[in-house]
């Protein structure tokens, strides 16, 4: 076809072995072809492949990798075989590229204008005079605040969505041909999401530009995409219109990867909820080290049994508010019982007994394990601490454990090194099973997890609260999670809860204002949900306007 | 080449085999080497010959046997220094980094302050006034080192105890050692090996330095770098026995590097399970 501008053939990427030997194959077989103006999603979780083949489209692969086979077409150009130099004159000013996170790509010591002005200047395609004036044009078109004056700010000096929106604007500069966006939104807050989102897909509309959309989210990827790629482990599973991949998904693992937002965990029956609370905060107040107040007058309650969800974007001071209950933050203000009794502000204070019984689950298992320490030793140490248990018995004990958590025996005598994401976080659910707590503290434990496996985690989860009875907190910002899981809710904003009931009654009519902001940013899975929202959006800005 | 499983570098075996010799020498002194470190076996500064294979000293001593006598004091009581003031930096730097506040803050000034002044100096000054023997020798460079292994365990210890286990621990309820101990200690061990070699070498050049200005260990006992000064003058009539033990030292310190290096090597590699 005359307009195709980026081809790939049998692609073929090798990760080289420590000590040679064969290398590890991360991308194989991959065939891929772009059109002018044409925007293709690659999704798939972590290890899928898709930032090696986004970074293969500027012809680069990460050190350590190589393209071991098939060729990277690039208006019909091999860009495997082209010189260095060639390949440098593409880079930035044909192929551009926008990376996950905007603050670790720019350079603090320099204003946004002298970042984004010298793509173009350097290429020779701009003088500075010109770049300057196109670079206002793209923040205009970025919806950039005061756009005249906004590129003489440092990065610091502006928010995280609009240093995403900026490196779009730097991406951009050169006018290139292609765009490789590498999880562009991931690491922003839903409410910010939306904007960069609406953004980003207005630019590469207006310009014509190409791009190739890499996220783990395919909510998010259908609201940009024209087809969508799905790949798993360095393969190709299947591809597609965005419609057609969302309605008629061909391959089991896509539909698993579209289903995945719509089932509810299995909760046990709310019978108990007429029982006394559990945990109950009445105006806690914290801060640290005499700032404002992180979180202010708190009132919650948590019964035995129960989920309750507290939801919140970040700096919102729900991790502040697991700190102040665990004893961590010693509150300042306010009242917390627990089991009807007043809970010691400080850690240090707090009887062996009491801190038996209120556990936390964090958000990355990586840090949460010690590296030094094998399984057993990790989730035997609460039996001894606690309970005193002797070795054999602790050995069982783990055992039983492990298969609570649907992990063999074996697993016992690793480190957490050799185990994967989501065995590691369930391994750290074992640990806090093992002190046989009342009460669960649940830090965003399926944020830093592929979907799939946080789906593991959450049934997991439910599972034991239908044959344990443990009463959870569960901290996160994801609201598909906290639809699917939580009995009640409480929405965070600045550090106090704006609205909190059953979960029924916060998720309906009428809503908090800042409620139905959150609800209606998550991404759906339908190509028009963003357009949908936009123009909602829009009608509500004309409204407030008239 | 590898050993059990580990990539050994025609380096790290050099390395091995020079600390191995220097080790074995030490223990062995006694046996090995043909005449007592005090005795007087000869004209002074005599030159090699079948008898005395690196000639005799400033005092007519047989070199080969002080030398074998020097590595046994000079290796015990560096590596002695080695590990008290490893002792008191892991535990005060560690301490520092688990507990801190008020008590990081003390510590780490005290430290600043024994640190602002210049060792050398500040061990004559101890020396002189307490005289020397071995142990005030011992606990002055101990201490005065320690000041950088409670740098270094600081630094590390800080890393490592922002780190979600170490939350987990203190929510158990952990005391401090236990969390000093078992959750920081094994991860900051690499660093800290490292820096074991290194300390060692700085104490063994600190010790010659000393002896050489007649403050380290005392006579008749044998140390290389007491014997560099006892023979200094050597180097006057073209006399090759100051270098000699310069020698061992150098041979020594480079040999400890090596090693050093090799485990450097190792740990800079994969984070995954060997690291």
């Amino acid at each position: 076809m005359s307009d195709e501008i980026l081809r790939m053939e049998s692609l073929q990427i090798t990760a080289q072995a420590e000590h040679g030997g064969p290398g590890k194959k991360i991308v194989e077989d991959v065939d891929l072809i772009l059109h002018r103006g044409e925007v293709l999603g690659l999704i798939g979780e972590s290890g899928a492949g898709k930032s090696t083949i986004g970074l293969a489209a500027l012809g680069y692969t990460r050190p350590g990798c190589r393209i071991t086979g098939g060729r990277v077409l690039f208006e019909g150009m091999n860009l495997r075989d082209a010189s260095p130099e060639s390949r440098r004159r593409l880079r930035g000013r044909r192929i551009a590229y926008i990376a996950q996170s905007a603050a670790a790509a720019f350079n603090p010591a320099k204003t946004l204008y002298a970042q984004i002005c010298e793509g173009p200047i350097r290429h020779g395609v701009m003088s500075l005079e010109q770049a300057r004036i196109e670079a206002v044009q793209l923040f205009r078109e970025l919806d950039l605040p005061s756009p005249e004056n906004f590129g003489e700010r440092y990065p610091h000096q502006v928010s995280g969505g609009q240093l995403q929106r900026a490196m779009a604007a730097m991406a951009m500069s050169c006018r290139p041909d292609i765009l490789v966006l590498d999880e562009p939104t991931t690491a922003l807050d839903v409410t910010t999401q939306i904007e960069v989102l609406a953004a980003i897909r207005k630019l590469i509309r207006e310009h014509r530009t190409a791009g190739l959309y890499i996220s783990h989210d395919l909510a998010v990827v259908a609201q940009v995409a024209n087809r969508i790629m799905v790949l798993r482990q360095g393969r190709k599973v299947e591809e597609g219109r965005a419609d057609q991949i969302l309605l008629q998904p061909r391959q089991e693992y896509t539909r698993a990867l579209v289903a995945i937002r719509e089932a509810k965990v299995a909760r046990p029956a709310a019978s108990t909820t007429d029982s006394k609370p559990l945990l109950e905060l009445t105006g806690v107040t914290a801060s640290y080290a005499k700032l404002a107040h992180v979180v202010e007058g708190i009132d919650l309650s948590v019964r035995k049994g129960e989920t309750v969800a507290v939801v919140g974007e970040s700096g919102s001071g729900k991790s502040t508010l697991a700190r102040v209950i665990t004893g961590l933050l010693p509150r300042e203000a306010g009242e917390i019982l627990f089991r009807g009794r007043s809970l010691e502000p400080a850690l240090a204070s707090r009887s062996r007994d009491l801190l038996r019984r209120i556990q936390m689950i964090y958000q990355m298992p990586d840090v949460a394990l010690n590296p030094r320490q094998r399984v057993q030793e990790i989730i035997g140490r609460p039996l001894a601490f606690y309970q005193g248990m002797e070795s054999a018995k602790r050995k069982e004990r783990v055992r039983e454990l492990l298969q609570a958590i649907d992990l063999a025996p074996e697993f016992a005598h690793r480190f957490p090194g050799e185990l994967s994401g989501g065995q590691k976080q369930r391994v750290c659910i074992a640990r806090a099973l093992a002190a046989e707590p009342d009460l669960l503290i649940c830090d965003e434990v399926t944020s830093a997890l592929d979907p799939l496996v946080a789906e593991g985690i959450l049934e997991l989860l439910g599972r034991l609260q239908r044959d344990l009875g443990y009463a959870y907190i569960f901290i996160t910002h994801d609201i598909g999670t906290v639809r699917r899981i939580a009995d009640r809710v409480a929405v965070m904003l600045k550090g106090q809860i704006v609205a909190e009931g059953p979960l029924a009654k916060v998720f309906a009519p009428p809503y908090h204002p800042y409620t139905q902001a959150l609800l209606s940013s998550v991404p759906e899975m339908r190509t028009d949900w963003l357009d949908g929202v936009l123009a909602e959006r829009g009608q509500l800005g004309e409204a407030a306007a008239m | 080449m590898r050993i059990a499983g580990y990539r050994v570098s025609v380096g790290a075996l050099a390395g091995f085999a020079i600390v191995f010799a220097n080790l074995f020498a030490a223990v062995f002194a006694p046996v090995i080497a043909p005449y007592g470190q005090a005795d007087l076996v000869g004209d002074v500064w005599a030159a090699p010959s079948a008898q005395h294979w690196l000639g005799l000293d400033s005092l007519g001593r047989d070199m080969l046997s002080r030398l074998l006598f020097g590595a046994r004091t000079t290796i015990s009581i560096a590596l002695l220094i080695t590990i008290c003031s490893f002792a008191i930096g892991i535990v005060t730097g560690f301490t520092a980094a688990v507990a801190g506040g008020w008590i990081d803050m003390g510590l780490s000034r005290l430290v600043d302050a024994v640190m602002a002044i210049p060792t050398l100096i500040f061990a004559l000054i101890i020396l002189s006034v307490l005289g020397t023997s071995v142990p005030v020798l011992v606990g002055t460079i101990a201490a005065l080192d320690s000041t950088r292994v409670f740098r270094l365990c600081r630094a590390v210890g800080v890393d490592i105890t922002v780190m979600d286990y170490v939350e987990v621990a203190r929510l158990r309820g952990e005391k401090l050692w236990w969390v000093m101990l078992r959750e920081v200690l094994p991860n900051a061990l690499p660093p800290l090996i490292t820096e074991f070699g290194l300390r060692f070498c700085f104490a063994f050049l600190f010790i010659a330095s000393l002896s050489f200005l007649g403050l380290g260990i005392q006579p008749p006992l044998a140390d290389w770098g007491g014997m560099v000064r006892d023979n200094a003058q050597a180097i006057n009539f073209g006399g090759m026995a100051p270098l000699i033990p310069a020698a061992a030292i150098a041979q020594l310190t480079i040999g400890v590097n090596l090693v050093v290096d090799w485990f450097l090597s190792l740990h800079s590699r994969a984070h995954g399970e060997g690291a």
